[in-house]
C-alpha cells in the first residue's frame, strides 16, 4: 500500500521553489502551473513524467518560497516520492501535507536517471531494481505517519472531522 | 541547562514546562497571517470542501500584497476573492493594497515578544525581529492552522550569531545576510537563527528585520532577536502597549546553542550575490563592471523607509544611467507617504527613478517590473533564483540599497563607497 515503483528522475542540488513553480505562472491554475514544473532545468520532465515516477535530488531540495504549488505540482504530476540528501523545511512540510512522501536519502548519488526504483516511505525502504541495491533510510516521522497513510492533510482532516462529529 | 528564546516560546505555546531540540510538539497559534497569493484562494475552497469555518477570525490577519495592483483579469479575481473571503468570514484585520505583509504586520502593532505566529509566506521569519517565533508555511498548512489554531513543530536547534563593532560606510544588514548565506549556507533547515551582539543591539528595527527576513535564505525555521528598548519603542510607535513581561523573552546565559559564530562588523565590505543564489556572494569589488539593464529597490527586505533613504543618499544630485531603468516600489503605503514627507522621494524621482505601487511586484515576477531574456538586474530583494524575477534567461544580482543605487547611476555594478561623501 505504501510502496510506489517508478522511474528515477535525477536533479541536482538546491532545486528551489522558483524552478518547481515559476513566479510567472503563480496566478495560473494549479494544473497549468504543474505543466511548467522544473522546465528551466529539464523541459522534458513535466511533459513525460509518469505516475509514480520518483524524483531524486541533492541537498536542500525545495529551498525558497512558501508557495504550495512547488509541492502541489508534484502531486498533480503524480510523482510517487521525492528522495534527496536534504530538504528545505517549508517544501518538506507542504509535500507531506499533499501526500507526496519525502525521504532523506544520503546515497542519492548512486541513483542514475531512468533507474527503476521501489520506495516504501512508511518502512523507509528504497530498492534500486536496476542496480539491485537496497537501502534503509529514516521512515516518515511517526507523528506524520497517520496523515501520510490517509493521503495528506485534507483526507486526514476529513477523517478527523467526521470522527469528531460522530463522537 | 538554560533555554534559548525559541525553546522558551515553543514551550509556552505547546503548554509544556520546557522543550528540547528535536522534540515534536503541537503549538497553539497566537496569530496567523495569510496573503492573497497563498491564502484565501487556497484556503477557502478547502474550508468549503470540509464544511468548516475559521478557528478565530480575530486572530487571522489577511494582507493583499503579492498581486497588487491587479494587472489582468486573473490577478483581479485573486484580489476580489480575498476581499470576499474577509467579508464572508468577518475578519476584522484586512490590509488590502496597504503594502507588503511582513512590514504591514508590525506597522500595525500585531507583533509582540513571545508570540507564536504562523505566516503564509516564507519570509515570515522577519517577524522574529520583534522577539516572537514567526515561521512561514504553505497554503495547505495555513488551511490547517486557520481551522484548528494549532500546528506541529519540531523544536529547532538554535544557531547563535553575534556581531560586534561598527560597520564601515555603506555596509548594512543586507551585506551581513549575503555574507552569512555564503558562510553558513542555505541548508539550515529545522534550525533557528538567533542574532545578537552590540552591532545588532544598535541596529534599528528595519535593519534587524533584514537579518530575520533572510533567515529564510539560510533555510532556517525562523530568525529571532531578543527584544530590548528599541523593540518596545517600535511597538509603541505602532500604537500598541508592549506586554508588561515583554523583556523576559530572551535566551538564558547558559542556553544550549548548536553552534555559535562571532563576526566583526568592521571586517565586512559591501556584498553582492551573483546569479543564481543568495549564497553565491562576495565583496562588491569582485563584481565591478557587470553592466546592468535594471535596478530594483523593492520587497519586504529592501524597500523600507531606511532603504529608500540609503538609495537617496547615493542618488542625491545624480542621475540614473541612460541605459538603466531604476524601479522603486516602497514596501508600504506608509513608507511611500513618509518618503514623500521627508524629501526622499523627490531625490529619487529627480534622479530618474520610476515609482511603482507598494507590493511584491517584480520581486517574485508577480507584477510590474519583470525581466526579459538576457536582461541583467541588480536588486535589493532577497532571492535571485533562476526565473525569480521573470525570464529564466535573466540574471539577477543582489545587493543593499546603497549598492543597487550605485549601480543604477554608474550603469554597472559599482562600489557604493565611491558615491558617498
Ligand atoms: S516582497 Fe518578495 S520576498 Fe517579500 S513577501 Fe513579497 S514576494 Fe516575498
Amino acid at each position: 500500500m505504501s510502496t510506489v515503483s517508478g522511474k528515477a528522475w535525477r536533479f541536482g542540488d538546491e532545486i528551489n521553489s522558483d524552478l518547481l513553480a515559476p513566479g510567472l505562472y503563480m496566478k495560473s491554475s494549479n494544473e497549468i502551473m504543474a505543466t511548467h514544473c522544473l522546465e528551466s532545468v529539464d523541459p522534458a520532465f513535466a511533459k513525460t513524467v509518469q505516475a509514480d515516477d520518483i524524483i531524486v535530488g541533492g541537498h536542500n531540495f525545495g529551498i525558497g518560497s512558501a508557495r504550495e504549488q512547488a509541492a502541489l505540482s508534484l502531486r498533480i504530476l503524480k510523482v510517487g516520492a521525492v528522495l534527496a540528501e536534504s530538504f528545505a523545511r517549508i517544501f518538506y512540510r507542504n509535500a507531506l501535507n499533499f501526500g507526496v512522501p519525502c525521504l532523506f536519502f544520503p546515497q542519492y548519488k548512486e541513483i542514475n536517471a531512468g533507474d527503476n526504483l521501489s520506495v516504501d516511505a512508511v518502512a523507509g525502504k528504497i530498492q534500486n531494481l536496476t542496480s539491485g541495491k537496497n537501502y534503509i533510510v529514516d521512515p516518515i516521522p511517526a507523528h506524520l505517519m497517520e496523515m501520510i497513510v490517509d493521503g495528506g492533510l485534507m483526507p486526514h482532516l476529513k477523517k478527523k472531522l467526521v470522527k469528531g462529529k460522530a463522537a | 541547562m538554560g533555554k534559548t528564546l525559541v525553546e522558551k516560546i515553543i514551550a509556552r505555546a505547546s503548554g509544556q514546562a520546557s522543550v528540547r531540540p528535536g522534540e515534536i510538539v503541537t503549538c497553539k497559534v497566537d496569530l496567523a497571517m495569510i496573503v492573497d497569493s497563498g491564502g484565501p484562494r487556497k484556503i477557502w475552497p478547502r474550508l468549503t470542501e470540509l464544511g468548516v469555518g475559521l478557528w478565530d477570525p480575530n486572530k487571522i490577519v489577511v494582507v493583499s500584497d503579492h498581486f497588487v495592483p491587479a494587472v489582468d483579469a486573473e490577478t483581479a479575481a485573486i484580489l476580489k476573492l480575498a476581499r470576499d473571503f474577509v467579508r464572508e468570514f468577518k475578519i476584522p484585520h484586512f490590509y488590502d493594497m496597504k503594502g507588503i505583509c511582513h512590514i504591514v504586520l508590525p506597522e500595525h502593532g500585531h507583533l509582540q515578544p513571545g508570540m507564536f505566529v504562523c505566516g503564509g509566506d516564507s519570509h515570515s521569519t522577519m517577524g522574529g525581529a520583534y522577539g516572537c517565533y514567526m515561521a512561514g508555511f504553505g497554503g495547505i498548512e495555513m488551511t490547517g492552522v486557520c481551522i484548528t489554531g494549532e500546528i506541529w513543530t519540531r523544536v529547532p536547534e538554535t544557531i547563535r550569531v553575534d556581531w560586534s563593532g561598527k560597520f564601515n560606510q555603506a555596509v548594512v544588514a543586507k551585506d551581513v545576510m549575503l555574507f552569512l548565506c555564503r558562510q553558513l549556507g542555505m541548508d539550515n533547515a529545522f534550525k533557528a537563527m538567533e542574532y545578537g551582539g552590540d552591532t545588532v543591539s544598535s541596529m534599528s528595527m528595519s535593519e534587524r528585520g533584514v537579518l530575520c527576513n533572510m533567515a529564510a535564505e539560510l533555510g532556517c525555521e525562523t530568525g529571532v532577536i531578543a527584544p530590548d528598548q528599541t523593540t518596545l519603542a517600535a511597538i509603541r510607535a505602532a500604537g500598541k502597549e508592549p506586554a508588561a513581561d515583554a523583556l523576559k523573552w530572551c535566551s538564558d546565559d547558559d542556553a544550549n546553542y548548536v553552534a555559535r559564530h562571532k563576526f566583526s562588523a568592521s571586517d565586512l565590505q559591501p556584498q553582492v550575490a551573483a546569479p543564481h543564489a543568495p549564497s553565491n556572494s562576495g565583496p562588491v569589488t569582485d563584481y565591478k563592471n557587470v553592466k546592468i539593464d535594471q535596478a530594483y529597490i523593492g520587497a519586504c527586505v529592501g524597500a523600507k523607509l531606511s532603504d529608500l533613504r540609503m538609495a537617496a543618499e547615493v542618488l542625491k544630485g545624480r542621475k540614473v544611467a541612460s541605459h538603466v531603468r531604476l524601479l522603486v516600489a516602497p514596501a508600504t503605503q506608509k513608507v511611500y507617504a513618509d518618503a514623500a514627507a521627508d524629501g526622499t522621494l523627490n531625490i529619487l524621482t529627480d534622479a530618474g527613478a520610476i515609482m511603482l505601487a507598494s507590493g511584491c511586484g517584480a520581486c517574485a515576477a508577480l507584477g510590474a517590473g519583470v525581466l526579459g531574456d538576457d536582461e541583467v538586474c541588480i536588486s535589493s530583494t532577497n532571492r535571485n533564483f533562476k526565473g525569480r524575477m521573470g525570464s529564466n534567461q535573466a540574471s539577477v544580482y543582489l545587493g543593499s540599497p546603497y549598492t543597487v543605487a550605485a549601480a543604477a547611476t554608474a550603469g554597472h555594478i559599482a562600489d557604493p563607497r565611491e558615491f558617498l561623501s
